[in-house]
């Protein structure tokens, strides 16, 4: 993975921009020992690491902003930090770079329970955000497979959905308003606690931005109340293509489930093993959940287990308590650690027109063995969010650039079937040098000039989201 | 005489080629809408049909000139909806013609189920547009999950056309459930209506449409669904609201829709003179908030959607300074935005339509149509 050469001029003034980045806050915390910024050499994506020149832990807004403003006098580059939890490098730095992290900025701000919205900092956790309206009987719909650890922040950054996005929408569709810190320190209050608020949709653009345009300090996020019951049920396949249509039919015949989710055997396996989930041993499984009142669960759930029964589902098993519909969540919620187990990964994110589901896999099966890699697939079905698993030995020399080479072929194949490269953790440095596949010359530029609308001076993330060929010219321009 | 572009290709020559300030629309049914603004006519209704139509995948990708009739009737055959229930402004600002899909996202326009399942915008899961410079710009694409580059689709939709002319437009479309009932809740003051409305949409029996309406003290709650589950969430908040006294149950699925649909256009300003305001804000400061402007815009009607969150307000036009006064009762209140969407001519040049932005938001917005629409030719001025 090329990364832009550090800027020796910035290294070479680095006890002094660290000066001016003490003198920007007053409660938090600028960390500048080589031994201490090492802990941010990289995010979740951990193929590749570089530690920034300094790390700033600001404590609320204010001091973002007098951050945001030293490192654009002093042309420093900036790299936005929620949990570190990005699978796409998000938040991995460049030697020259400040690295802003949110952590400490982790507190709810209000709860607003009859107007449905709670305001809460960028560094507090997606779970923290249900667990604090749970009592009241609601929770924040998007749930990240991260969800325990992931921040608000990122969450906004890379548009996060999750399992039960199928029914309730991704981030955007559950944000009301963000508080903003531009690059030049500016404060900015976009949308708020009421509804679509009026001129361009800039919230819109913010939203999936990967810190590219700002930083989110603060959040307006909708509530929803819960369910009254939720209940998933598990069918076995023999074949991933029975799955794949018992998708599409589900899909079509106007039940709603709140969540299509999808395993194949080998993330079957490795999950059973790990979580001892005790599921059936089958070439695909598919857990769909439904919610609402007992009557309204039985008679969706009579609809959705005819039509497994009709695509041949091998085996049926309707949750009949708690326990039951923890335990078939249970594998599914653990599959990427247990996947850890079996070796290296990476995790891929193509999302494909449901329709395309079959055929997909099967040409991801074929790709895998062309490539002599093996191929777990675990993933959101409903939307057609995929999220192929490819195992590589890291200490074998070659395996990772093997690995990615079929990552970008299955990500071709994703776009060419109709999708796109992402669908819930971004772009970030892994899938940079993939967007000509998707946008052409002319989509990327109109998408560039937006940035630059916001950060002229290419500061913000600048190696991330575009090619690096593409962006280059005009940061020299800029 | 307009410009009819009937492809992609013709109206990027069009563009690249013009000197003059384009006038873009559809179906001209909501020409009325925004500041004034002047320029060559130019069309998009001449680029009609639908591209792809996958029921079982719920996507529809048409062409921007479509006719909104024509996609909701062959959604209704296929037994599924556009969820987020498009706003039929003909009625209220008195146009002939047909709405088109492109207008509806320009406008992204929404109803009363905006707070169940999300907006125009919230459905919009790609777009084509040609740009300032004549290039054909595509950005999302047709997929439910998208997070790949800057999110233009967005920034399209609600931009009334000022950031390019909208060729094509991918949407998520929903199923259409079995049957729709409400229950209404009668002689409620707006406070109580509101609060009414609130504890309903904070339970979980799936309210798809909350409204209040002060004129006929009617404060009506939309469920839809399953025969039996529609009836099932009925009892259940009518028993969640007996407090707040009688309420009656409606299982009349056509004469629901068509009150519902009343709701979503505003019928009832339809067909009474003075101008229309869009105010968004809490549901919990509504009720105080047109109290105030109803002291201080004497004779100011006003009806709730989006379970008070949303109010539309009218207004006499011969009260003067409305603008200020609806604008200063919402930063009273703890902020929110009012829209003009009504008033005559003269109004609509010397008033600001949107809600006025800070200067940082401001200096982004414009900074964003140099770069889409540098030279400035499309509906110029008609958000500012």
């Amino acid at each position: 993975m090329l990364m832009p050469v550090a800027d020796d001029r910035i290294l070479a003034r680095k006890d002094e921009i660290v000066r001016l980045l003490r003198r920007a806050v007053l409660d938090g915390v600028v960390i500048a020992d080589p031994a201490e910024t090492k802990a941010y050499e990289c995010d979740a994506y951990t193929a590749y690491t570089c530690a920034p020149l300094a790390v700033v832990l600001p404590n609320t807004t204010q001091e973002v902003a007098a951050v945001l403003r030293v490192c654009h006098e002093q042309g420093v580059p900036v790299v936005p930090r929620g949990s570190g939890t990005s699978l796409t490098g998000g938040a991995l730095p460049t030697a020259d770079s400040v690295v802003v992290g949110m952590s400490r900025m982790a507190r709810v701000l209000e709860t607003d329970i009859g107007n449905r919205f709670i305001r809460v900092e960028a560094g507090c956790t997606n779970l923290s955000v249900s667990k604090f309206v749970e009592q009241a009987g609601f929770f924040y719909a998007p749930d990240p497979s991260s969800q325990i650890a992931c921040a608000i922040g990122g969450n906004i950054a890379t548009n996060a959905g999750g399992a039960h996005c199928l029914k309730y929408g991704v981030t955007s569709n559950n944000l009301l308003g963000v508080t903003f810190v531009s690059i030049e320190g500016e404060i900015l209050e976009f949308g708020g606690p009421f509804l679509d608020a009026g001129g361009l949709d800039l919230l819109g653009i913010i939203c999936g931005s990967e810190g590219q345009l700002g930083i989110v300090t603060e959040a307006t996020l909708r509530i929803l109340p819960s369910p009254e019951n939720a209940r998933p049920v598990l069918f076995g396949f023999e074949t991933s293509a029975q799955a794949g249509a018992c998708v599409s039919d589900i899909i079509r015949s106007g039940t709603l489930p709140v969540a299509i989710e999808f395993m194949d055997r080998l993330v079957i396996r490795a999950t059973d093993d790990f979580a001892k989930a005790n599921y059936p041993d089958t070439e695909a499984l598919l857990i769909v959940e439904v919610e609402g009142s007992i009557e309204e669960i039985e008679a969706q759930l009579a609809i959705i287990v005819a039509i497994a029964t009709s695509h041949g589902a091998v085996s049926v098993r309707q949750s009949r308590s708690a326990a039951d519909s923890a335990n078939i969540w249970k594998g599914r919620k653990s599959a990427f650690g247990a996947m850890g187990r079996l070796g290296d990964y990476i995790c891929l994110d193509g999302v494909i027109p449901v329709s395309q589901l079959s055929l997909v896999l099967q040409r991801i099966t074929e790709l895998a063995a062309t490539y002599d890699l093996k191929v777990g697939n675990v993933f959101h079905a409903g939307d057609g969010n995929l999220h192929p698993l490819i195992l590589f030995d890291e200490n074998l020399p070659g395996q990772l650039e093997k690995a990615e080479a079929l990552g970008a072929e299955i990500l071709r194949l994703c776009v060419d079937v109709g999708g796109c490269l992402t669908g819930e953790h971004g772009v970030g440095v892994e899938k940079r040098d993939l967007m000509p596949l998707q946008f052409s010359v002319a989509d990327l530029d109109v998408q560039m000039s937006v940035k630059e609308v916001f950060d002229p001076a290419w500061r913000l993330n600048p190696a991330k989201v575009f090619p690096l060929a593409a962006s280059a010219d005009r940061q020299v321009l800029q | 005489m307009s410009l009819a572009p009937t492809n992609e290709s013709e109206l990027a020559e069009i563009v690249a080629a013009t000197s003059e300030p384009l006038r873009i629309y559809g179906g001209a049914t909501k020409r009325l809408l925004g500041q004034t603004c002047h320029g060559v006519e130019l069309t998009t209704s001449g680029m009609s049909g639908v591209v792809t139509y996958e029921p079982s995948a719920l996507t529809l990708i048409v062409k921007a000139g479509t006719k909104l009739a024509e996609i909701e009737q062959l959604l209704d055959e296929n037994g599924q909806r556009l969820a987020f229930e498009p706003i039929d402004y003909c009625r209220l600002l008195g146009s002939l013609g047909e709405a088109t899909i492109g207008g509806v996202v320009a406008c992204n326009l929404s109803g009363p189920r905006r707070i169940q399942v999300g907006a125009c915008r919230d459905f919009l899961l790609g777009v084509r547009f040609v740009a300032g410079h004549g290039k054909l710009i595509k950005s999302g694409g047709r997929v439910m999950k998208n997070v790949t580059g800057l999110d233009l689709t967005k920034l399209m939709a609600g931009s009334y056309g000022t950031l390019g002319v909208v060729t094509e437009v991918a949407l998520k479309v929903m199923p259409r459930p079995e049957t729709v009932a409400d229950i209404v809740l009668h002689d409620l003051s707006d406070g109580d209506a509101i609060r009414a409305l609130s504890q309903a949409l904070g339970s979980p029996f799936g309210v798809s449409g909350a409204a209040h309406v002060p004129n006929r003290k009617l404060t009506p709650l939309r469920v839809e669904g399953t025969e039996a589950s529609v009836k099932y969430r009925l009892a259940k908040l009518a028993d969640l609201l007996a407090p707040m006294g009688k309420a009656e149950i409606r299982l009349d699925a056509s004469k629901v829709s068509a009150d519902w649909r009343d709701i979503r256009d505003a019928g009832e300003f339809a067909e009474r003179s003075g101008n229309v305001w869009r105010i968004s804000v809490r549901p919990s400061v509504g009720p105080e908030l047109v109290e105030i402007l109803r002291r201080q815009l004497p004779e100011s009607t006003a009806l709730y959607d989006w379970g008070g969150g949303m109010i539309w307000l009218l207004v006499p036009e011969t009260q003067t300074a409305q603008d200020t006064v609806i604008r200063q009762g919402i930063a009273n209140l703890g902020g929110g935005h009012a829209t003009l969407v009504r008033a005559n001519e003269n109004a609509r040049s010397t008033v600001a339509v949107f809600q006025p932005m800070s200067a940082g938001i401001a200096k982004i917005s414009a900074g964003l149509r140099r770069r889409f629409d540098p030279r400035e030719i499309f509906n110029r001025g008609i958000m500012n």
